[in-house]
């Protein structure tokens, strides 16, 4: 399986990541070569198996929906790069035009 | 005698004994540091202040007999991708260069409930995905034994730390074998844990569906006292089913007559090196000695499961990524005009090249039109790798295979072809994907280098593990090595 450097631009910017020249030049490469080793996975007959997503069995584990005090909410803001009146603030979303 | 190399049981006994201080213990741990990690490298954040402060806090609470537990006041190094309130936590990315969390993990708080002393934040690669700390976004870390050779990793600075004396005890995760491959690396013992069995409530997620946290120890028995406090269900983190936590240090003490340990054929290929082969042909000499039984066995998809793992890794890795966006916390890009570039620069800034790699594959492998061929087709190959083990532990109680196929190679050997350096991970992410756990002890050296061997076991089942792991421990004693550094 070859990712081309175009595929590798178009995945990256779904992925919301800027890739250069040079790694789009790279990762074409190295991805290519994953990929080619990982395709051993469709020699294997999995007919009729189940997929596994965990191993323990837990389904639903769900706690008593009860409120809590954090009390970290400050602490919290505190870590965000910008804020304004115990809000974070980002760059605007939708361009009014 | 070297207080920095006490094993945590001789530390307890000295500690209650008034032989010596935690403060005492920490001082000598904080001058290992700075004597050796100018060339070994393996802390991010050294906490000096915030050492002496808790080591004082613990001599002057074990005085009043207010301290329990047999971690009190001893010293500990913790991996950089435990949260740990007010001190810098960056999983060794740039992304987080400078965050500081507000809340320590759940394994973290039930460390210093219990009186630990954290010394520092060790470094890793990237987020863990890497086998060589090389990864790491700010530097790497060197072998004890030979300071041109890489630690392991992901886990490598909290081996490499372990190794050098410069803590008594330390914490990792292990994904795909970050624990069990640094241990054996370094010459020190590590436990790769049950899925579930540690919760991983404020530890950065990388792989959700394999991400296992554990301890390094300088012997088994230090590693049963760690896993009595830090195992168990918690409330924040769902995936801990409340299964009854062993009373490890006690299990350990019964002889393994009659244990059955499973030798995989598969787990010998060619490529291995061969002093590695050796090594866990003597151990397995070395249990018969003991009174277990050896028998061969089989594991056949274990080729698989390496394909599988890096399908299943990058898909949640991708998913896992997505919340470094520049907006809550961590790095945020001031380069950016509309809220679509500042995601774009904020997150090319802020990754490693690996770190990306896996965002790009996981992204193609969940992407439209791949994911019956990519991330189910793993997780289907992982449920035949899992029924091989459930198979082979109806008629063994352990399986013994070696840890990683050669000794620590050369810094800079495997850099440049992330493949290789996959391939690495060959004998220990078979046990990742099945969800049991696993026990690195060192076991024999290969050209000066520490080469350890690993024992698996079924789920929930640490006690066994441990037990044989000890019972080797008393008559062997590779693990009391030191590397002169």
């Amino acid at each position: 399986m070859h990712l081309s450097t175009q595929q590798i631009e178009h995945i990256a910017r779904l992925a919301r990541l800027e890739v250069s020249d040079t790694e789009k030049q790279t990762y074409s490469e190295q991805l290519s070569a994953i990929l080619d080793y990982v395709d051993q996975l469709q020699k294997i007959d999995t007919t009729g198996v189940e997929p596994t997503s965990q191993v323990t069995g837990l389904v639903n584990n769900n706690r008593e929906d009860i409120v809590a005090e954090s009390a970290v909410a400050q602490d919290l803001l505190a870590t965000a790069p910008a804020t304004r009146d115990g809000f974070i603030t980002i760059p605007k979303v939708f361009d009014h035009k | 005698m070297k207080l920095n190399e006490l094993t945590i049981a001789k530390a307890f006994e000295g500690l209650r004994n008034k032989q010596f201080s935690s403060v005492e213990i920490t001082t000598s741990c904080l001058e290992q540091i700075k004597r050796v990690d100018q060339s070994v490298k393996a802390f991010l954040t050294v906490d000096e202040d915030g050492a002496l402060a808790a080591a004082k806090s613990a001599d002057e609470k074990l005085s009043k007999g207010e301290l329990n537990s047999s971690l009190a006041g001893i010293p500990v190094a913790i991996k950089d991708i435990f949260c740990t309130a007010g001190v810098r936590s960056t999983a060794a990315s740039k992304i987080l260069e400078t965050y500081i969390p507000p809340h320590d993990a759940t394994a973290v708080k039930l460390l210093k409930d219990a009186g630990a002393v954290m010394v520092g934040k060790t470094n890793m690669d990237e987020f863990a995905m890497g086998g060589s700390t090389e990864n790491s976004g700010f530097f790497p870390t060197h072998n004890p034994w030979d300071l041109t050779r890489v630690p392991g990793g992901s886990s490598g600075g909290s081996a490499a730390a372990m190794a050098a004396g410069m803590c008594l005890y330390a914490l990792g995760t292990d994904t795909g074998g970050s624990i069990r491959q640094p241990a054996s690396f370094c010459g020190t013992c590590g436990l790769k844990v049950t899925y579930g069995r540690v919760s991983r409530s404020g530890v950065m997620a990388m792989t959700s569906s394999l991400d296992t946290i554990g301890p390094f120890a300088q012997t088994v028995e230090d590693l049963a006292l760690i896993m009595e406090v830090i195992a168990g269900t918690d409330p924040e983190d769902a995936t801990t089913p409340n299964v009854p936590v062993d009373v490890y240090s006690k299990e350990i003490t019964k002889d393994i007559k009659g244990l059955k340990i499973g030798l995989p054929k598969e787990y010998f290929v060619e490529g291995m090196d061969d002093g590695v082969r050796q090594t866990v042909i003597a151990t397995a000499k070395q249990f018969e000695a003991l009174g277990a039984e050896i028998i061969d066995i089989s594991l056949p998809h274990t080729d698989a499961a390496l394909a599988a793992y890096y399908i299943i890794c990058p898909s949640e890795v991708s998913s896992n990524m997505a919340r470094y966006d520049g907006i809550r916390y961590g790095h945020t890009s001031g380069a950016a005009s509309d809220l679509l570039e500042r995601y774009l620069k904020t997150r090319a800034e802020g990754f490693g090249a690996e770190v990306k790699r896996r965002i790009v594959i996981g992204t193609y492998a969940l992407s439209a039109g791949y994911y019956d061929a990519y991330y189910k087709k793993a997780m289907q190959v992982r449920t035949l790798v899992k029924q091989d083990f459930d198979q082979a532990f109806e008629s063994v109680d352990i399986i013994l295979t070696p840890v990683a196929p050669t000794p620590a190679y050369k810094l800079g050997a495997n850099i440049e072809d992330p493949l290789s350096m996959y391939l690495a991970d060959i004998f220990t992410i078979p046990a990742s994907l099945a969800g049991i756990c696993g026990l690195a002890i060192p076991a024999g050296f290969v050209d000066n280098l520490p080469v350890g061997v690993q024992l698996l076991g079924k789920r929930f089942d640490e006690k066994t593990i441990l037990r044989a792991g000890h019972q080797y421990q008393q008559v062997t004693d590779f693990h009391l090595q030191k590397p002169v550094v």
